[in-house]
């Protein structure tokens, strides 16, 4: 299973791998990076594998929710299935 | 592969355009808890209630987390209540809105409904006994929703209970009025009522239904007003621009409901398609009607253009969802929604106009408010056009009106939260008494024999 990660917020030195050791901490395993940085504004998609990670799905939200507000970033961590839901037939 | 283009669609979606599903309801039976003895009765009701609903409110937080939606209500709905209580030949109901309110507080849901009584063709002495205890219940409790189905296409309109209704209704304002009228707000008269609908006032879990069942309410006027922005095209690709939209925000209701069921062992029953506005900026079902190209909600073409959305909403989403059912279309509400509200504060949008509009929509008059010294019988003649839409159409309606108390055409009435405000707004000062005091039943209409 995947989870997809997004994040938006004011480009900042240290942002990637802050957010990329919080996966690393819960196990979740980074399939594909995609980002732009616009301005100074920056913005992040994440693929992860969820399926080996260590702490509930909801935690592992939790915890990313957490950086990012340290970061003062916006922080959206989901459930692939949402994707797929909605924008497959 | 997820592609990019719809991680942030979806994003925006839920960010800017208030998409969000409006509730999981959970539907259960409660005919397994009639007793002679009305206190082991409600002992019965609220143990079950609890039973079933204990991981309720955890498991939908649970999911709204997991798939990053938004779950705004997390609901019960039973069987009618005149049905339970019919067995204890008590003189009051009351008690058993004290056992569900008290059962949801337990499980920590905003609503639970089901004080209800199906009446179409003719009241038990329990139904009459509901009826009557629907003033003292709602004020007596915070949480309890009621509905009375008076009129169905098979029965026709049982006129009786169109004329109690109206005292009823004008009696709840009067003991609420503190809280301007606001027990009104929690009841709801129908006509072909649906008995898998999971929203508020208006859910009971009807008695062809299975023990337990999850219904999930999908919500999104923002997104379709969006998405019609965009769109520059005739009235067809307007259609089919709606059906898209309605489509993935179905699909979403769909997964949040496999999933509310899954986790919780109990089966899914449907999702209702419907478009449910708020008082939020941008989430309005006739700001939707305005982007069609109306300068406002209630001029002429207003019908037209909610018959469209309506049709589109459904053909859009039947797809997306294996069982769709509930109300299923637009509401159009009066106090929850920011462009009815401007639209009848500059008088573009009159209550004639709202009866018409009910015609095509999925519900009917709902929260609407009308001067407190209005007289019971107008009031019943209002639900009584009303039931007479829903028979002779084979659709549902339903009016849910608030005679506020004390107040007169010029002021308006503040729920705050999701019920809003409502300009209270002026209706007939003919007199309909003499038709309502007539009594009896308007038989079923010829369309009703289809067999």
């Amino acid at each position: 299973m995947k989870a997809v990660i997004t994040v938006i917020g004011k480009d900042s030195v240290g942002l990637i791998s802050n957010m990329s050791a919080v996966c690393a901490e819960c196990h979740v395993n980074i399939v594909d990076i995609t980002q732009k940085v616009i301005e100074d504004l920056f913005v992040m998609m994440m693929i992860t594998e969820i399926d080996g990670m260590n702490v509930k799905f909801t935690e592992f939200v939790d915890r990313m929710n957490k950086k990012g507000k340290e970061m003062g970033l916006e922080v959206h961590t989901m459930h692939e299935d949402i994707f797929n839901a909605m924008h497959k037939i | 592969m997820i592609s990019t283009n719809d991680v942030f669609e979806t994003l925006q979606m839920i960010r800017q355009e208030h998409l969000d599903v409006r509730t999981i309801t959970m539907g259960i039976s409660l005919l397994d808890c009639a007793s002679s003895d009305s206190k082991k009765s409600c002992d019965r009701i609220y143990d079950k209630i609890c039973r079933k609903a204990e991981k309720l409110v955890e498991t939908g937080s649970e999911i709204e987390k997991e798939f990053g939606i938004p779950i705004i209500h997390k609901r019960i709905s039973v069987t009618p209540i005149s049905l339970v209580a019919a067995a204890s030949r008590s003189h009051t109901a009351v008690p058993y809105a004290i056992a569900l309110q008290k059962a949801a507080d337990t499980c920590g849901v905003n609503f639970i409904g089901g004080f209800s009584a199906l009446v179409q063709k003719g009241f038990t002495e329990s139904d009459q006994t509901l009826i009557r205890s629907i003033p003292e219940a709602l004020s007596v409790t915070q949480n309890v929703c009621s509905s009375v189905n008076v009129a169905s296409t098979k029965a026709g309109i049982n006129m009786d209970a169109v004329a109690m209704m109206g005292g009823i209704i004008k009696e709840l304002a009067e003991r609420t009025k503190d809280e301007q009228s606001i027990g009104c707000a929690k009841i709801v008269v129908f006509a072909n009522v649906p008995e898998d609908n999971p929203f508020m006032a208006g859910a009971f879990h009807g008695v062809g239904e299975g023990d337990c069942a999850i219904n999930v309410g999908v919500s999104g006027p923002g997104v379709v007003k969006i998405a019609l922005e965009k769109c520059g095209g005739d009235l067809t690709a307007v259609a089919d621009t709606i059906k898209k939209t309605a489509f993935k925000i179905t699909r979403m209701g769909q997964l949040v409901a496999s999933e509310a069921s899954k986790r919780l062992n109990v089966p899914f029953g449907i999702v209702d398609l419907s478009l449910a506005p708020t008082p939020a900026i941008g989430d309005s079902v006739a700001h939707i009607l305005e982007e069609m190209g109306l300068e406002k909600c209630g001029t002429h073409g207003t019908t037209a253009a909610l018959a469209l959305l309506n049709d589109a909403v459904k053909k859009g989403g039947v797809m997306a969802s294996s069982h769709v059912g509930g109300l299923s279309g637009a509401f159009i509400p009066v106090s929850e929604d920011a462009g009815m509200i401007d639209a009848v504060r500059c008088n573009a949008l009159t209550l004639s106009k709202l009866e018409a509009m009910t015609a095509v929509c999925s519900v009917g008059l709902d929260m609407i408010a009308v001067p407190g010294d209005v007289s019971a019988s107008t009031i019943s003649a209002i639900i009584a056009d009303e039931m007479a839409i829903g028979v002779v159409n084979s659709k549902t309606t339903a009016v849910r009106l608030i005679p506020a108390y004390g107040k007169t055409v010029g002021d308006s009435v503040e729920f705050g939260g999701l019920l809003g405000s409502a300009p209270v707004m002026p209706v007939s000062n003919f007199s309909s008494e003499k038709f309502i005091g007539r009594g009896g039943r308007i038989p079923a209409p010829i369309q009703s024999l289809k067999n």
